[in-house]
């Protein structure tokens, strides 16, 4: 180097190069789970969710509790449903009277309505789990399919992933102190069986599928349809595709 | 070698030496065999037992139920909806029944009058003003809804 400023210079442009071209690399929220990891004959789970068919029931709620025993106490869900109302005056209203199991009740006079619409919520199965990275000792992964699982005789309650998940499908059992979630009733689709929700789904709103086969209808939902993610700027590699999600739904 | 070194080399090795033995007894069986995490634990998921039996389930005895749903606008729906949970029926037949719901508000669940249900994907009526004098079952068989009887 002959001079400093020289290497200054040298410095700036290289520096300077590498965060424009990072701003040239095309990213998409949708397709960044989907195609990972590398070995695509691996099964690789997605979830998949039509807001357009979703009727607010809350059966799938209903059902998640009783296959996965979840306390009944209106705090504790793996999933649940949410109806927003968008109001004349532009503000939005979001309820979920006990996740909706007990049905929704109109609470906004007609006449305010602009546009109203139920959004089932769940985890979502990160690719990049924010919930993972935080835990401390090891006792929430995710399994090879892309399961984000929770090692239940392994954690130490810290609480950290409940903190971190930026979809709040994080809860603390009241009996046992540890951590539970969504484990897209692992117990079930690994013996063939649909997950609850999506068992019980009336109108077929919520599906499963392998993310891996073209030829899957979750593949085919995906790519028919303007699937988005929630908060796909937090680049959490979510594998929930919403159809029809609006974007005042957080 | 200089004579502090040599003093302290011992020192790090029972260190050393004692981190390793302490992790050999903490670190829990399987940790490690596929991510950062205990393998064991993907069967232990894996283990828990299920409480919905699945469609396929219901139909293996009552076909001719699964028929009739299949012939009607609930065709898409799984017994379990309304059923509720029903592996003990499935697997004790003979001493474990199965949920009959019957009131309004159940079926008004899904029916009733609510701005965010589209139109299409399912049909609402009013509850308060809908027949409020019988069970929505009076009229409709749930397996057939769209064909009415006498209450």
């Amino acid at each position: 180097m002959k001079s400093r400023r020289e290497f200054l210079k040298a410095a700036a442009i290289a520096g300077g190069s590498v965060l424009v071209s990072s701003m040239f690399r095309p990213f998409n929220a949708v397709v960044f789970a989907a195609n990972e990891p590398a070995n695509p004959t691996d099964i690789w789970y997605g979830i998949g969710i039509d807001i357009a068919k979703c009727i607010g029931c809350g059966r799938c709620a209903n059902a998640c509790k009783s296959e996965n025993n979840v306390p009944r106490e209106p705090f504790f869900f793996r999933t649940w449903v949410e109806q927003y109302t968008i109001k004349n005056d532009q503000s939005v209203k979001v309820e979920s009277p006990n996740g909706g199991i007990d049905g929704f009740t109109q609470s906004v006079a007609p006449e305010d309505i602009f546009k109203t619409f139920f959004v089932p919520k769940m985890c979502n199965h990160c690719y990049k789990s924010p919930c993972v990275q935080v835990c401390p000792v090891g006792a929430t992964y995710d399994s090879p399919e892309g399961v984000v699982l929770v090692d239940q005789t392994h954690c130490i309650g810290c609480r950290y992933c409940v903190q971190a998940c930026p979809y709040g499908c994080r809860y603390i059992l009241p009996d046992k102190g540890v951590v539970d979630k969504c484990t897209l009733c692992y117990h079930r689709i690994t013996k063939g069986l649909n997950p609850a929700c999506v068992e019980v789904c009336p109108t077929g709103a919520r599906m499963y599928g392998n993310l891996h086969d073209p030829a899957d209808p979750l593949m085919k939902f995906i790519k028919d349809h303007n699937v988005r993610v929630l908060k796909p700027h937090l680049n959490t590699g979510s594998k929930l595709y919403y159809n029809e999600l609006n974007e005042e739904v957080r | 070698m200089p004579p502090q070194i040599k003093r302290l080399l011992p020192l790090f090795a029972a260190f050393i030496g004692l981190f390793l033995l302490v992790r050999h007894f903490l670190v829990p069986e399987s940790f490690g065999e596929y991510g950062f995490y205990r393998g064991n634990s993907l069967g232990e998921n894996a283990a828990k037992l299920p409480h919905y039996a699945g469609k396929a389930a219901c139909a293996e005895c009552h076909d001719d139920m699964a028929a009739f749903l299949a012939s009607d606008v609930h065709s898409g729906l799984s017994c379990e909806v309304c059923h509720g949970p029903g592996i003990d029926h499935a697997n004790y037949a003979d001493s474990i029944g199965i949920d009959k719901p019957k009131g309004r508000e159940f079926c008004g669940l899904c029916h009733s009058l609510n701005p965010a249900r589209k139109k299409g994907v399912v049909v609402t009526v009013d509850l308060s003003d809908h027949n409020v004098e019988y069970d929505c079952i009076g009229c409709h068989n749930p397996h057939k809804p769209t064909e009415l009887k006498e209450p």
